[in-house]
């Protein structure tokens, strides 16, 4: 299953990263065959609507679910009707949370947050 | 549209320094006059005026709709919007009305009439009287990120009377929407307060309108004795002091009851009559030195 | 890092005079000023160094080459935001385009760019211990969420992972900068006004607030000014369920002490001596655990 995870490093060493929207980095992570690569996260330089856009992204690799700690509203309603899952990371590496997951100890994110609005005007 | 009558905005920088106790009783004060409330987060000129036979206005932006059966899948729509608020889900564009900045790109670009547009309310603009004065006030909805829409109707109003004053209370700050309600100024109160941060921010918006090339002077407000730091800036840098107002216990209980001040007290009358001829020679002297239009 | 945000909806109820003297009382090691508007926090809590400055690029802003411009007018037509005019030339008005980019995607002579312009500018102030971000929006920016969230993204790369609190002076309004703000906060502190406006402002704010899920502290400044309506907000909060985290009296000696560059609680005044329980209150507040929900 092809999961991705928004990472501050492009190593399996490194920390999910906090935002979602705004995550320096994807990981797309194939969970079968241990297959990955990063992409940058092309919402970073975006005014407002970062999540949505980071969503589409996601939505758009063909992923199935997605490990992250928190997401926007906005965000979710796009990665929901594409019919990817959101997990709610846990503290630690990328590994540890690909493994966690692997291991099914990982719940559904179920808080979302508001749109940041963070466009001008 | 010009109006014959003097339009004056005004602003601070700081919020809180008194731009609301200034123009409503200015507005009042001069009696048949136009009081616009450009503070569409937080308008508080109409708790005072407590206008009467008020009508009010929904204000509106056009948001995309997308008609799906024309829809080709080609995602011009999403690819262009600069804002995010197009995302592509399940081969159908979707659109997220609150990062929306109602741009009309997308039909635009749709090659297929696919996309038409409806209104979203954001706000809406009241206006009703107190006396012979004409209140407006714009008042946004909580979670709307700009109130600008809101500014442009309520200084575009056709309904305004040409002839009669208008003074424009403006949002705190310096940013877009302030430049949005001081646009067709013909001058321009600065008022500020006595601390260091009052100075600090009176600083910016003395840039502001020496910026747009407005006239303008300060009201100096909450005067205590002692240092004014917002005194001595004004002096250095030969900037006109229209007026004091002393920090005074019953102006500030008038003021906190939503009581407009020169309408309650003889003291209080004479103050602002005295700030508004004040105002008035300031603005005549400045449209014959200097003519904007 | 339990983040407390203190916000008013009315300008002008003392957020910075209560930030700063809460940054002291916690001896917080982080702290930011999210009022890229107008910041004030700095004149109180005065730097030994000297900032990291980064420019903030804002949205990109449209620009008309008048070489290759041929006149069509088709920019001026389709523009939303009455952003072009043609009095001499065709030209872009920089504080009103909003960057949408109709007008250089329909410019048949490719005169139309969007360019990147500097709309404010960034500083972080780190010594050995402590950590104050702040910014200044350029006037006639958009108000910027964007800008605010690069002033919280900054404490948090370089925060001590052991900081306790971070503390953040918020703007006055309910609009983006103010929405972008409360994001991921823990709690924020609402100073209110005891005037008519102050309360209807208020209530705008908190309903704001509500929205984030953040916990919720009321505490009004000034409040012997009209003591009716410092009353009134003390039943509201009741009412709604909101911690009413104490008040704090008018006091000529805070104005001194802020125009010395100094919080009320550098000084011996009554403002100071009051803010003490707000504080104690509010931090009671911020670090209670949530049943069930990680604090």
């Amino acid at each position: 299953m092809k999961i991705a995870i928004p990472v501050d490093n492009q190593n399996l060493e490194s920390s999910v990263c906090p935002s979602f929207g705004r995550a320096p980095y994807f990981l797309f992570y194939n969970t079968d065959t241990k297959e990955n690569y990063y992409l940058d996260n092309s919402a970073v330089a975006s005014q407002g609507g970062a999540g949505i856009r980071a969503a589409q992204v996601i939505a758009d690799h063909g992923v199935k679910a997605l490990l992250t700690p928190r997401c926007g509203e906005n965000a979710e309603e796009v990665l929901r009707k594409s019919e990817v899952l959101i997990y709610k990371s846990i503290p630690g590496t990328v590994q540890e949370n690909i493994d966690a997951f692997v291991a099914e100890q990982l719940v559904l994110l179920s808080d979302f947050h508001p749109g940041f609005h963070g466009h001008e005007k | 549209m010009k109006s014959k009558g003097v339009r004056i905005a005004i602003l601070s920088g700081k919020g809180g320094t008194g731009k609301t106790l200034v123009s409503v009783n200015l507005a009042s004060i001069a009696e048949k006059s136009i009081y616009i409330d450009c503070d569409v987060e937080e308008p508080n000129g109409h708790l005072f005026f407590k206008p009467e036979k008020v009508q009010e206005e929904v204000i509106t932006v056009k948001i995309p709709v997308i008609n799906d059966s024309m829809c080709n899948g080609c995602r011009r729509c999403v690819d262009f919007c600069k804002f995010n608020a197009l995302a592509f889900i399940k081969n159908k564009p979707y659109v997220f009305e609150e990062v929306c900045h109602s741009c009309g790109g997308c039909m635009l670009s749709c090659s297929e009439n696919a996309i038409g547009e409806q209104e979203k309310p954001i706000g809406k603009v009241l206006r009703g009287f107190s006396g012979s004065v004409s209140v407006h006030t714009g008042m946004m909805n909580t979670g709307e990120a700009s109130g600008i829409p809101i500014i442009k109707s309520l200084l575009n109003d056709s309904i305004i009377n040409e002839e009669l004053p208008i003074f424009v209370d403006c949002p705190p700050g310096s940013a877009c929407i302030v430049m949005e309600s001081i646009k067709d100024a013909d001058y321009c109160i600065l008022v500020t307060e006595p601390t260091i941060f009052g100075v600090h921010n009176l600083k910016m918006v003395y840039d502001l309108v020496r910026l747009f090339k407005k006239p303008h002077g300060v009201v100096l407000n909450k005067c205590l004795d002692g240092e004014n730091p917002a005194e001595m800036f004004c002096i250095e840098n030969n900037i006109p002091i229209l007026g004091r107002i002393p920090f005074d216990n019953e102006l500030g209980r008038l003021n906190s009851d939503a009581k407009i001040a020169s309408r309650e007290s003889n003291r209080f009358r004479s103050l602002f009559t005295s700030l508004l001829e004040t105002v008035k020679k300031e603005v005549r002297h400045e449209t014959t030195v200097n003519p904007q239009r | 890092m339990k983040q407390l945000l203190i916000l008013s909806g009315k300008g002008g109820t003392g957020k910075t005079t209560v930030a700063s003297a809460f940054i002291k009382l916690s001896s917080a090691k982080v702290y930011a000023d999210c009022d890229v508007d107008a910041p004030n926090l700095h004149l109180i809590m005065a730097q030994n160094t000297e900032p990291k400055r980064t420019d903030y690029f804002g949205m990109a802003i449209a620009e008309i080459d008048p070489d290759k411009c041929i006149e069509c007018g088709l920019c001026k037509e389709n523009c939303r935001f009455d952003a072009i005019s043609n009095e001499n030339g065709f030209k872009v008005e920089p504080f009103a385009c909003e960057g949408c980019g109709v007008c250089e995607a329909f410019c048949p002579a490719n005169a139309v760019s969007l360019k990147s312009a500097v709309a404010g500018e960034l500083m972080l102030y780190v010594d050995s211990n402590t950590i104050f971000s702040t910014a200044q929006l350029k006037m006639g920016s958009g108000t910027s969420g964007k800008l605010v969230t690069e002033v919280k993204n900054q404490t948090k790369t370089t925060a001590n992972p052991d900081t306790r609190i971070a503390i953040i002076d918020g703007s006055p309004g309910i609009g983006c900068p103010v929405i972008a703000s409360l994001s991921g906060v823990d709690m924020v502190l609402i100073i209110a006004e005891p005037s008519i406006s102050g309360i209807s402002d208020m209530e705008r704010i908190i309903k704001t607030s509500e929205k984030f899920r953040t916990k919720i502290g009321v505490c009004i400044n000034k409040f012997d000014t009209n003591l009716a309506n410092a009353e009134k907000i003390e039943k509201f909060c009741k009412e709604e369920g909101l911690l009413f985290t104490g008040r704090i009296p008018f006091d000529p000696l805070a104005v001194c002490a802020i125009n010395n560059g100094q919080t009320i609680v550098d000084v011996d005044c009554p403002s100071g001596r009051a803010i003490r329980e707000v504080f104690s209150n509010a931090m009671e507040l911020l670090f209670k655990e949530r049943d069930g929900v990680e604090a």
